[in-house]
């Protein structure tokens, strides 16, 4: 795991802390149409800062979720109000799932 | 080449009706699916169920293979008869660009042909797929940053139309002030795209490798501290090991085994960073000897009154 001399560095984003992203740069990044994003935001399945499309700002989180969310559409034939339902649920697994490593841990 | 059992695959009967097909399907890519399913070789299962749907769902390229026999064993070397598609005609329904290249060399041995020379001509393209890895890092990589290789294993078409598992190896830098659970994200670095097609992204989810004596919780780390009873007693000034190197702390006299000392700052370094904890644990030197077994009488005499179990009632 530890560093190959050989091979150049590559620098990535943290997408946690990548903010400020508007609807237009979270469509590039799905490849999708901005009636879809808008879809997601509708459904509760992205909550971006800003009222209006136009002032919303996301985060690179929303961007992971959004193309999880095609694929999942995609792959399992699951509508929005399903794939909204199954985020959540995931949020909630993974949430416990660090609860018990904690509880483990001690 | 290898015969595939796309019935074995999907659990079904070769004479399952297509809804029964189609439930089979269902049932497994919610099971393997790889953003629901945590178990091992998920990925690589719901591919292949992905393939076999492909095959199944669609009568015309079900009934040509079905027309291949059912003596067909998997695992058994396979080479498609001559004209073993003549008389059918497939519309292509479903095989899109995008989920062609990720299907087994059987698959396009019997299907890709004719798909292949139908999509050259017209000017396709699509972006390259996402891939994702889990990448373990040091505790001690968040306070300073690092460079770590990741090993990816990527499924690849050589020159002989054989896929093959690839290993691709990268030098990533991780930030100063990651976290467990985030990701990075390198643009580019995923499934090259097709055509003009740009290629997919690749997603690094960050996990902490467990550390021998600290916990992370967000931003916080956690150290358990052994100090002796007579630190604990009358205070005292120790080395504590951080992430970040050795520092000094006083301990107030009279501490309690239990008790937080938090270095402001001190956790894992962000805009806000988070904070660093010493839980106080009272560490006996060993007794038997009869030196010990005095100091320790002598304890007792000191300490007649005192019950430690005062709170349990007893």
């Amino acid at each position: 795991m530890d560093s190959d001399e050989m091979l150049p560095r590559l620098s990535g984003i943290i997408l946690e802390e990548q903010t400020e992203l508007t609807l237009a740069d979270v469509c590039r990044a799905c490849a999708v149409h901005a009636e879809y994003i808008i879809e997601l935001v509708e459904e509760g399945v992205l909550v971006p800062v800003g009222r209006e499309p136009v002032s919303w700002r996301f985060t690179g989180v929303h961007m992971h979720r959004a193309t999880v969310s095609l694929r999942l559409q995609r792959d399992l034939g699951i509508n929005l109000a399903g794939v909204a339902l199954v985020l959540q649920l995931l949020d909630e697994v993974e949430a416990l799932r660090a609860r018990i490593n904690a509880l483990e841990a001690e | 080449m290898e015969f595939k059992d796309y019935y074995k695959i999907m659990g079904v009967a070769r004479d399952a009706t297509q809804d029964e097909i189609k439930r089979a399907y269902r049932l497994l890519a919610r099971k393997y699916h790889p953003d629901v399913s945590k178990e091992p070789g998920a990925e690589a299962r719901f591919k292949e169920v992905g393939e076999a749907n492909e095959v199944l769902k669609d009568p015309e390229k079900r009934a040509a293979y079905d027309k291949l026999g059912a003596n067909w064993k998997a695992g058994q070397d396979f080479r498609p008869p001559p004209d073993w598609n003549s008389g059918f005609e497939f519309s292509g329904g479903g095989f899109t660009g995008g989920d062609a290249a990720q299907f087994s060399d059987f698959f396009e041995s019997l299907y890709g042909r004719d798909f292949g020379a139908a999509r050259g001509s017209a000017s396709f393209q699509a972006k390259g797929e996402d891939h994702h890895a889990r990448v373990l890092v040091d505790l001690e990589d968040a306070y300073i940053g690092a460079i770590r290789t990741v090993s990816l294993h990527v499924p690849e078409v050589d020159a002989q139309g054989r896929v093959a598992m690839r290993e691709r190896k990268l030098n990533v830098s991780i930030p100063r002030g990651i976290r467990a659970g985030q990701h990075i994200r390198l643009v580019g670095q995923g499934a090259p795209g097709l055509g003009q097609g740009k290629s997919g992204d690749l997603y690094l989810e960050i996990e902490f490798r467990p550390h021998p004596f600290y916990r992370v919780e967000q931003h916080d780390v956690y150290l358990d501290l052994p100090v002796s009873p007579w630190e604990a007693a009358l205070g005292a000034a120790m080395n504590v090991p951080t992430p970040g190197g050795i520092v000094e702390i006083k301990i107030p006299a009279g501490a309690a085994a239990g008790s937080k000392l938090r270095l402001k700052g001190r956790g894992i370094p962000s805009s806000t960073p988070g904070d660093f904890y010493a839980v106080l644990k009272i560490a006996l030197p060993p007794a038997g000897d009869e030196a010990a077994n005095v100091v320790y009488r002598n304890m007792a005499a000191q300490f007649q009154s005192f019950n430690p179990r005062s709170k349990l009632g007893v």
